[in-house]
């Protein structure tokens, strides 16, 4: 669409501009202030400079918590992605089936972060639970409280449990939106299903798709509530990802220096990777 | 492919008339695995009411698929005590407040980024984006202190603006794509009418996209309502909301498994009363208004 240039705009996002800095700015400049300096007490302040950067960086727990971390996003995206995509070209695309889909679909994306984990607790536990006593049935040993792998299957099941949907409601919008015209042009042409996918399909879930894939890699990388309550970052700690390596440092420990430099590289990473999808995004929408 | 969905068939010559068995096979596939991956999505829910209808002892004891000697008990508890269903009020008066803040600044902002150029206009679009990318722990200590030293702390309109930090980016992004959807020769024909611009904003522009900013009260809604880390930094006794509730009473008084699911079931319900009504358009605002 032709934008007009007209620099009052800005008295129409002020309200936005003065509203986030209030929410994030102050906030951010605090960790930044936290970041550099060593806190004893009140009046007890030390400049120190970039050495709790430093020690961030050569902490081995941060190490591991940010490989766990890069492999939850991994697996997620892998399984979430092209299954939320089959699961979109199976709905019907209109009617009543369609409606009651998406309603169902939809259901756990409105769950409170902790009740998925309640959920989850409750549905994997090997004694009073669906899912884990089947998998006890089976005779294979599952208890994701004593057990590394049980937990991960667990946690990464509950995941896609949870975000699935979203992905398939996106791809979903992005299929609705491709005229009847192109569908029969292609069954004129005699082309095959793959090829209906491959050429008309896939083009125009391209925009969507990213931005399934931005969100899931910005919320999966953040995820905090899910796992903490199914597991609480063990057995030991192999499911310690960032946000709860973070959360026990900042309000278990208290180590406010440390917190804040490994709340920055944290951001950092986040919006460095984002910003790449994001990058994408625009140019596939200038197109 | 097995997930095909079109509904008419195609001209049966040829191979097409051959292979006519396989193709009839990959139409019912779908819908069965489709329908089956729908009961999969249902199930740990049916899981987590199954148990909030049981009794402590019989959760531990019972193994079949159907609750045994199902009551109400659980919810009697919950809406008869008040630290329970104050709290769904104390969520309830958060989440809305959050949707009215939000909207109200979200709706102009979007405005502008739809039909202006400006300085920075980019810039600030990609800044106010990058509150969405950020981990809510990382402004778990920074708020805490914020919210107290301005005397909001265990208030919801502490929590409330904390959410604003995810919810004004999305809400600016979901509005923005629905309005670029309006064209502009409606403002003009506006203006040329002398209308001015508040008056054109509120009685001419935002009917038009109205179903727009059900949707994105609906996001933020949503957003809101599941959030749990900043609810329970910024909230102690006054405004302490359900989501919180529901992990002190664990920790309180051992695991009653059968309240807890109760309290949890209690959580879907509004979720799953305003989706029905949005449930025509939420394809779209997932997208985020861009397709």
């Amino acid at each position: 669409m032709h934008k007009t240039q007209d620099n009052r705009a800005w008295f129409l996002i002020l309200p936005v501009v003065l509203l986030v800095a209030f929410s994030a700015v102050i906030p951010l400049m605090t960790v930044v202030n936290y970041s550099v300096q060593d806190i004893f007490g009140p009046g007890q302040r030390y400049l120190i400079g970039l050495e709790w950067f430093r020690e961030t960086l050569r902490d081995p727990e941060v190490h591991r918590a940010f490989l766990r971390q890069i492999a939850f996003s991994g697996i997620v995206l892998a399984i979430e992605i092209p299954l939320g995509v089959l699961v979109a070209l199976a709905l019907p695309r209109a009617g009543w089936k369609s409606s009651l889909a998406i309603v169902v679909l939809a259901l756990p994306l409105l769950i409170p972060f902790n009740v998925v984990g309640t959920i989850w607790q409750l549905y994997a536990r090997p004694e009073i639970g669906f899912f884990g006593r089947v998998i006890n049935d089976l005779g294979i040993g599952f208890n994701y409280t004593a057990d590394p792998v049980s937990a991960w299957v667990t946690i990464v099941a509950m995941d896609v449990w949870h975000w699935t949907p979203l992905v398939a409601l996106l791809a979903f919008a992005g299929l609705r939106s491709i005229p009847d015209a192109y569908y029969q042009a292609a069954r004129i042409d005699g082309a095959s299903r793959v090829a209906i996918f491959r050429y008309i399909e896939l083009p125009k879930m391209r925009s969507v798709l990213t931005i399934a894939v931005l969100l899931r890699f910005m919320d999966s990388f953040m995820i905090y509530a899910e796992p903490f309550v199914v597991t609480g970052g063990g057995p030991g700690s192999s499911t310690t990802f960032l946000s709860i390596r973070l959360v026990n440092m900042a309000v278990g420990q208290f180590d406010l220096g440390p917190a804040a430099a490994f709340s920055l590289i944290y951001f950092l990473v986040i919006l460095l990777v984002s910003y790449v999808f994001y990058t994408i995004l625009q140019r596939i929408s200038a197109q | 492919m097995t997930m095909t969905t079109h509904t008419s068939a195609p001209p049966q010559t040829g191979m097409a008339a051959l292979l006519k068995g396989t193709v009839l096979n990959s139409r019912a596939a779908g819908p069965v695995l489709l329908g089956l991956y729908l009961c999969f999505q249902m199930l740990p829910i049916y899981w987590l009411v199954r148990m909030s209808l049981m009794q402590p002892g019989d959760i531990m004891s019972s193994s079949s698929f159907l609750p045994k000697a199902p009551s109400f008990d659980n919810y009697k508890t919950i809406f008869t005590d008040p630290a329970w269903y104050m709290s769904y009020v104390n969520s309830l008066s958060y989440v809305i407040l959050n949707v009215i803040i939000t909207l109200s600044v979200a709706l102009p902002a979007a405005y502008a980024f739809s039909r202006y150029k400006f300085i920075g206009d980019k810039h600030v679009f990609f800044w106010l984006f990058t509150n969405r990318m950020a981990p809510p722990a990382v402004f778990l200590l920074p708020f805490f202190q914020l919210y107290s030293a301005v005397g909001l702390f265990d208030t919801p309109l502490a929590v409330a603006l904390a959410h604003c930090l995810f919810n004004v980016p999305l809400a600016v992004w979901i509005l923005e794509g629905f309005m670029s959807g309006v064209p502009r020769e409606i403002d003009e024909t506006a203006y040329l009418d002398g209308y001015s611009f508040p008056r054109f904003f509120l009685t001419v522009f935002l009917p038009l996209v109205r179903a727009g900013i059900g949707v994105t009260a609906f996001f933020c809604f949503m957003f809101s309502w599941v959030e749990l880390l900043l609810a329970k930094t910024l909230t102690s006794v006054e405004a302490k909301p359900i989501v919180v509730a529901m992990t002190r009473t664990v920790s309180a008084s051992g695991l009653d498994w059968g309240l807890l699911a109760a309290a949890g079931v209690l959580t879907i319900l509004p979720g799953a009363a305003v989706i029905y009504f949005v449930r025509n358009y939420i394809a779209k605002g997932f997208a985020l208004g861009r397709v």
